[in-house]
């Protein structure tokens, strides 16, 4: 197809909106730095005999938790190292992010929602286990963030999936 | 520090606008049994040569259509751009049902004066004679709008071929990070303009009811928020800020609200929004996901999607009398619902099995139809004549848009050169 010029007024269009896009995206990571540093929880003192800090896989405890397709319930693999977390996380103040995914298959906003819905499964859980609901943050990423390229079973599977981080 | 993120940012536009340009093609996979043949002569100004092809651009809108083959120029025995050119034998030999013939004039101040018309070749009768003025610069609107004149004297529908499309796209920006990009485009693809470009994703884009403006998803905060932005400005306005989900934005017909999804209260919601008071008023209030509102064209109920039956399904709400009606019962998945212009055709996304296809439901007559034979298809959008709608699907590792005729009889796929295209918003009429 033929290549087309842009036009000047446009280009300082662009150029403005890149420039907003620029300054909330250098936010955007001010903010998710701290969220990750967060705040301290005294990286494994020996007074809590916790090695937890801030790595939430420590001792190879699972963070990413796997679902069917259009369903949000937890497989007892997944309630199983969650109920390692919970103890690891209970009274203490670690910030954590859990976020949703969807496969590919079916409508985007619909994932969005079916993203969401698993990720609140965890938190759920969580806060049974008496984790404080305040230290965890739900963000769903819907289809649009997937682990594996690919449009095969296995793909699927692994991006169906909860992270916490 | 201004400065530098000044020429970050024109290296960026310009490096896009070398490198990463995602144009359409257009690849017709089917077409009507007995498409309308017809001739385009070459329009042109004098002896000179115009800096766009008018009669290819207006052949290439109609063979776009389905509904219509065109004659190669090579085959075509004489160039006529006036009544008097015209030999009615040439074009019977040809096999051509209609003929477009024209002319362009260089007007005193540089403008265009471009005289065409339509002729019936059996009847030898003239049915469209119009003047249309422009510049070198619009040559290619004027174009679509010859395309839409003559698609509308022999259908009878009104023609879209001077509409727009909004879509977004993503291409690898190394590592395992991509691009997004908001795109707007003419309905053929070409003229493709960015709106917007980000490192976090950009989703759902819709248009306003005058077609100057979108809404969209945009991550670039960390969460999702909607954002509005007029296309060729870079003025954007975020809309939203809530914790959880903020998407699926649709403008309403007569321009004062979106209909949006927040989950603020613990699960998704449909909500309003005035763009007036700026007030949010809930819609719904159920346990289940609902999501992917749009307005009915009367502007006085929501199409939704809900999982409260057990699986995703579509729902009509009146929002006077708070009425709900389920829509949908064929299948474990209907979803995404856009209602065509008539208000009496539904389109959706349907699980056939393992496979996303989109249908049709006549609200009416209960008619179902599966429309697309492509694999994972996904966001219907109907054009604004009711005569074709968009979406998006996959072929290999790419999701690229294609287009299916609301009869299922025309199809053609969209492919792009590089990256994923995907979620098309076609605009209402523009003139």
């Amino acid at each position: 197809m033929t290549f087309q010029t842009l036009k000047t007024g446009f280009l300082v269009a662009v150029l403005s909106t890149l420039l907003a896009a620029c300054s909330s995206t250098s936010t955007e990571d001010g903010a998710g730095a701290d969220g990750m540093s967060g705040s301290g929880v005294g990286t494994g003192t020996a007074g809590d005999g916790s090695a937890y800090g801030d790595d939430l896989g420590a001792g190879g405890v699972a963070t990413v938790f796997y679902f069917e397709f259009d369903k949000a319930v937890l497989t007892s693999e997944a309630r199983a190292a969650l109920d390692i977390h919970a103890q690891r996380l209970r009274g203490g103040n670690r910030q954590v992010r859990l976020e949703g995914h969807a496969d590919e298959r079916g409508t985007r906003e619909y994932n969005m929602a079916l993203g969401e819905r698993r990720a609140n499964a965890v938190k759920e859980y969580l806060t049974l286990q008496g984790v404080n609901a305040a230290n965890l943050e739900v963000i769903s990423y819907g289809e649009e963030r997937p682990a594996q390229l690919g449009s095969d079973d296995q793909s699927w599977s692994l991006n169906r999936r909860v992270e916490m981080k | 520090m201004v400065n530098t993120r000044l020429l970050l940012a024109l290296s960026l536009v310009l490096g896009f606008a070398l490198t990463a340009r995602a144009e359409l093609t257009i690849e017709i996979t089917q077409g009507v049994d007995d498409p309308t043949v017809i001739a385009v002569s070459p329009i042109e100004a004098g002896n000179a040569v115009l800096p766009e092809d008018i009669s290819e651009i207006v052949s290439a809108d109609l063979r776009r259509s389905g509904l219509f083959n065109t004659i190669d120029r090579g085959n075509m025995l004489s160039f006529p751009r006036e009544a008097s050119e015209v030999y009615f034998k040439d074009w019977r030999v040809l096999g051509a049902q209609y003929l477009v013939y024209g002319k362009g004039e260089r007007q005193p101040d540089g403008r265009l004066k471009v005289t065409f018309s339509l002729v019936q070749v059996a009847g030898e009768k003239t049915v469209l004679a119009q003047v249309v003025h422009g510049n070198d610069g619009n040559l290619r609107d004027i174009a679509h709008y010859i395309s839409d004149k003559v698609y509308e004297a022999i259908t009878g529908i009104r023609g879209a071929f001077s509409t727009r499309i909004a879509y977004v796209t993503a291409t690898a920006g190394g590592g395992n990070r991509l691009i997004y990009r908001l795109m707007v485009a003419d309905a053929d693809g070409a003229r493709e303009r960015l709106m917007l470009e980000s490192r976090e994703p950009l989703m759902s884009p819709g248009w306003s009811p005058d077609g100057k403006e979108l809404v969209y998803v945009s991550f670039e905060t960390g969460r999702p928020a909607v954002f509005r932005q007029r296309l060729g400005n870079a003025n954007r306005e975020q809309l939203t800020n809530f914790k959880g989900l903020n998407g699926a934005p649709a403008w309403s017909p007569d321009g004062r609200k979106l209909a949006l999804v927040l989950s603020k209260d613990g699960n998704p919601e449909i909500y309003t929004l005035d763009l007036g008071s700026r007030q949010f008023t809930r819609i719904t209030n159920h346990f289940s996901i609902d999501t992917e509102p749009n307005w009915t064209p009367d502007g006085k109920a929501l199409i939704f999607t809900s999982d409260r039956g057990g699986s995703p399904q579509i729902y009509k709400l009146t929002l006077a009398s708070g009425q709900l009606e389920r829509l949908t019962f064929r299948g474990s998945y209907n979803a995404r619902p856009r209602l065509a212009p008539d208000g009496r055709t539904l389109v959706m996304v349907h699980r056939d099995g393992g496979a996303f296809h989109i249908a049709s439901q006549d609200l009416v007559s209960g008619d179902f139809r599966i429309l697309t034979n492509t694999y994972l298809d996904e966001s219907p959008t109907v054009a604004p004549n009711g005569a074709m709608l968009l979406y998006a699907t996959k072929r290999g590792t790419n999701s690229l848009l294609a287009a299916v005729s609301i009869d299922a009889g025309v199809k053609f796929l969209l492919p792009a050169r590089e990256g994923d295209v995907r979620e098309p918003a076609w605009s209402p009429f523009l003139n």
